[in-house]
């Protein structure tokens, strides 16, 4: 006999809801969900609330990188030491490239792990949303996460090829100095620009299927405009600051300075440190302003 | 009671072919950009102005054919994806299960894929730290927990994958058909922590093709049409009228002939007690079911059943022909068999299933036939209200009142 329809049982809590005022039903806690506008803003206070899921991603990729290949961390070791190997062969001995007065192995090497880095990191970011489709589809997040949490893994890799270079200054009896404090400086700009450009490439391969094709190309293209095998010292005068538009020149070269003792980058470094925050800022507009598309294509 | 979720005016436009269009080279977009009139793309909408209010503590129930936009309502709750108009708003943590273990990594073991996918879906590691033994418990994998996922049954899987969502600590939690996978002793647990769920006040917003479950989950039911809400009220007036706008009109079915089987199903109708096949039975008129079927060849012992499931799965009837009549069938031949229901049965929609076996020694059934074999609509008696229409119950037999008064006091009118 109990007439438990819903309906008879809150007549007065749905009339309560219906008298209230609109303005303390949007007061705060809500979140919205409306149509993109021509420019999004990145909303600081959501990427914080997501940070956790960015750490999760990154440590899922290199887990997943390290679970899955035969020499594990070997790689980072490696590599690096595999294109030192070839580049002092090549460029050292054949050509004999300068080294800035630094021994060429050792110039190379500091060049080959930003190198290293920089490619791993925008490869992993460019394809970040398209590989990771089945979230993009299935859950929220802010976007922007998936290429930002591409550079973190090779962070890792960058650390254990420092301790290879600790032997190998040890070998060459080269001791950093103070600069070395500022190293991390360098660090930071590096994952500034891979974060750049593969924001870019993550938000065009979405869009593009080109980006997948042109990307080993690209990176090809970067190595060589680069002095990843030779010194900025090759470039002179006024040249100098068109060739530090490729913020990678102020990395690379400050990296050199800040270890090795190398020259200082000079007023150039301010050159590229200006294009590699364009790259990022423009790439994050960009990237959101094609954001809300996203799961409906990936 | 506050609102949890407001959803205003949204439309959901797609372009017709974006999935592969957009994913356009390059150079047909350069191409396009110097094409003085691009091509007029078709545009199809998978949502159309619909405003949808859900209170908190509520759990809604959101049905319709495929197609209707109900996963697109739900994406767009979710913020997955953005309306091309209008506006949703959530109020509280929502927990989206819009499939069983997102973002699982076959390669990494269960104890980092229970971080990983609690991540995911919203929870903070502490969360994570804080109920881990609670989720293995649960999904009782401890034994595998440094394994592999990929070594991992299908079973254990998603018992691991529900276990990490069945701990999440959402306000708001939206379900999208995650029972359509697992087996029935699976989808009871999804169902059960679902209403344990709402037990605890919060918001469930719940999408199924599985009525039944809708039914027993939520008091509120949305039928989305073509993009519309068609729908919107209490659970079993707009699942009636769903049903009654998807269920098969015909009272009659005749199956495919397969000369291979032994026994086979021919035809099932519905009739009422007199013997003639009509659209409409009322719950207060008796009805009869009917089953032809052929055996090819002398089965001793032929048995022949019938079951009546409700739209929420209970079975409201499951008779054989041997409860009542000692004499088995034998002879190959075809037959007929018709059961009579008598008018006990609430209106609503059920399925019969029709049984055939035959009883082999030691007491094995050997069973021919076990299928769902007709959809039969049972309406409200013409004396029916809408209130007592509404109301839930197993059986509604004609009953008895009576009241007499025992001595009345007076009472004031009109109090």
């Amino acid at each position: 006999m109990s007439r438990t329809t819903p309906e008879r049982v809150q007549p007065d809590a749905s009339r309560g809801v219906l008298v209230r005022p609109r303005k303390k039903a949007r007061g705060v806690g809500w979140i919205e969900n409306r149509p993109p506008g021509r420019i999004a803003g990145v909303h600081p206070r959501d990427l914080w609330a997501y940070r956790d899921l960015a750490l999760f991603l990154a440590l899922r990729d290199l887990q997943v990188r390290y679970k899955q290949t035969i020499f594990g961390v070997a790689w980072a070791v490696i590599q690096p030491l595999a294109g030192v190997a070839i580049f002092t062969f090549v460029f050292g001995r054949l050509v004999n490239v300068p080294s800035d007065g630094l021994p060429y192995p050792l110039f190379v090497y500091v060049g080959m792990i930003v190198w290293i880095y920089l490619s791993t990191a925008v490869n992993e970011a460019a394809q970040s949303l398209t590989e990771k489709s089945a979230l993009v589809t299935k859950i929220y997040f802010p976007r922007i996460l998936a290429p930002f949490a591409a550079a973190l893994p090779g962070l890792v890799d960058l650390g254990i090829s420092m301790v290879i270079l600790g032997g190998f200054m040890a070998f060459y009896g080269i001791v950093p100095g103070v600069s070395a404090l500022l190293f991390p400086a360098f660090v930071f700009a590096l994952a500034l620009v891979a974060t750049g450009a593969g924001v870019w490439l993550a938000a065009l391969n979405v869009q593009y299927r080109d980006v997948r094709y042109a990307l080993p190309f690209l990176v090809q293209v970067w190595l060589f405009l680069s002095p990843v095998v030779y010194p900025t010292s090759l470039v002179d005068g006024a040249a100098r600051y068109v060739f530090a538009l490729n913020p990678l020149v102020g990395v690379i070269d400050g990296a050199r300075w800040a270890l090795l003792g190398a020259p200082p980058p000079g007023a150039a470094a301010l050159v590229s440190l200006a294009t590699g925050t364009a790259l990022l800022v423009t790439g994050i507009v960009y990237f959101q302003r094609v954001e809300r598309r996203f799961a409906d294509v990936v | 009671m506050a609102r949890a979720i407001e959803v205003e005016q949204v439309t959901k436009r797609y372009r017709l072919g974006e999935r592969a269009d957009a994913y356009a080279t390059l150079r047909a977009t350069i191409a396009r950009a110097f094409t003085p009139s691009p091509a007029p793309h078709r545009e199809i909408y998978a949502l159309r102005d619909v405003d949808l209010a859900v209170d908190e503590g509520e759990a809604v129930g959101v049905i319709g054919r495929n197609g209707a936009g109900k996963s697109t309502l739900l994406k767009i709750l979710c913020r997955i994806t953005a309306p091309t108009s209008g506006a949703s708003r959530t109020r509280g943590r929502v927990g989206p299960l819009l499939e069983v273990g997102t973002g699982f990594h076959p390669e990494l073991t269960g104890r980092e894929n229970v971080y990983l996918n609690g991540t995911i879906l919203g929870m903070s590691r502490r969360d994570i730290d804080r109920r881990f033994d609670d989720i293995v418990g649960f999904a009782d994998v401890d034994r595998f927990l440094d394994t592999p996922l990929k070594r991992y049954s299908s079973g254990m899987y998603l018992r691991l994958a529900f276990a990490v969502a069945a701990h999440l600590d959402p306000e708001i939690l939206v379900v999208d058909e995650v029972l359509a996978v697992g087996d029935a002793e699976f989808q009871e647990k999804c169902l059960g922590r679902m209403s344990s769920f709402r037990r605890e006040g919060r918001t469930v917003v719940f999408v199924s093709h599985d009525l039944g479950a809708i039914g027993r989950l939520c008091e509120r039911v949305v039928w989305l049409e073509r993009g519309s809400v068609e729908a919107d009220g209490p659970t079993r007036p707009v699942l009636d009228g769903y049903l009654r706008s998807v269920a098969p009109r015909s009272t009659r079915v005749d199956f495919a002939v397969e000369p291979e089987r032994p026994v086979q199903l021919l035809s099932a109708f519905r009739t009422d007690e007199s013997g003639v096949e009509r659209d409409v039975v009322r719950r207060d008129e008796a009805m009869t079911l009917h089953f032809r079927f052929v055996a090819r060849r002398p089965i001793p012992g032929l048995d022949v059943g019938v079951r009546l499931v409700s739209d929420d799965g209970v079975v409201v009837l499951d008779e054989n022909l041997s409860d009542v009549e000692a004499e088995r069938l034998g002879d190959s031949g075809e037959y007929e068999a018709a059961i009579t229901v008598p008018p006990v049965l609430p209106a609503g929609t059920y399925v019969a299933h029709a049984w055939i076996g035959a009883s082999s020694a030691g007491g094995l059934w050997r069973v021919f036939v076990d299928r769902e074999a007709l959809t039969v609509r049972l309406w409200p008696a013409a004396s029916d209200g809408p209130e007592s229409i509404a109301r839930r119950r197993l059986v509604q037999p004609a009953v008895q009142w009576s009241v007499r008064p025992l001595g009345l006091e007076e009472t004031r009118a009109g109090a």
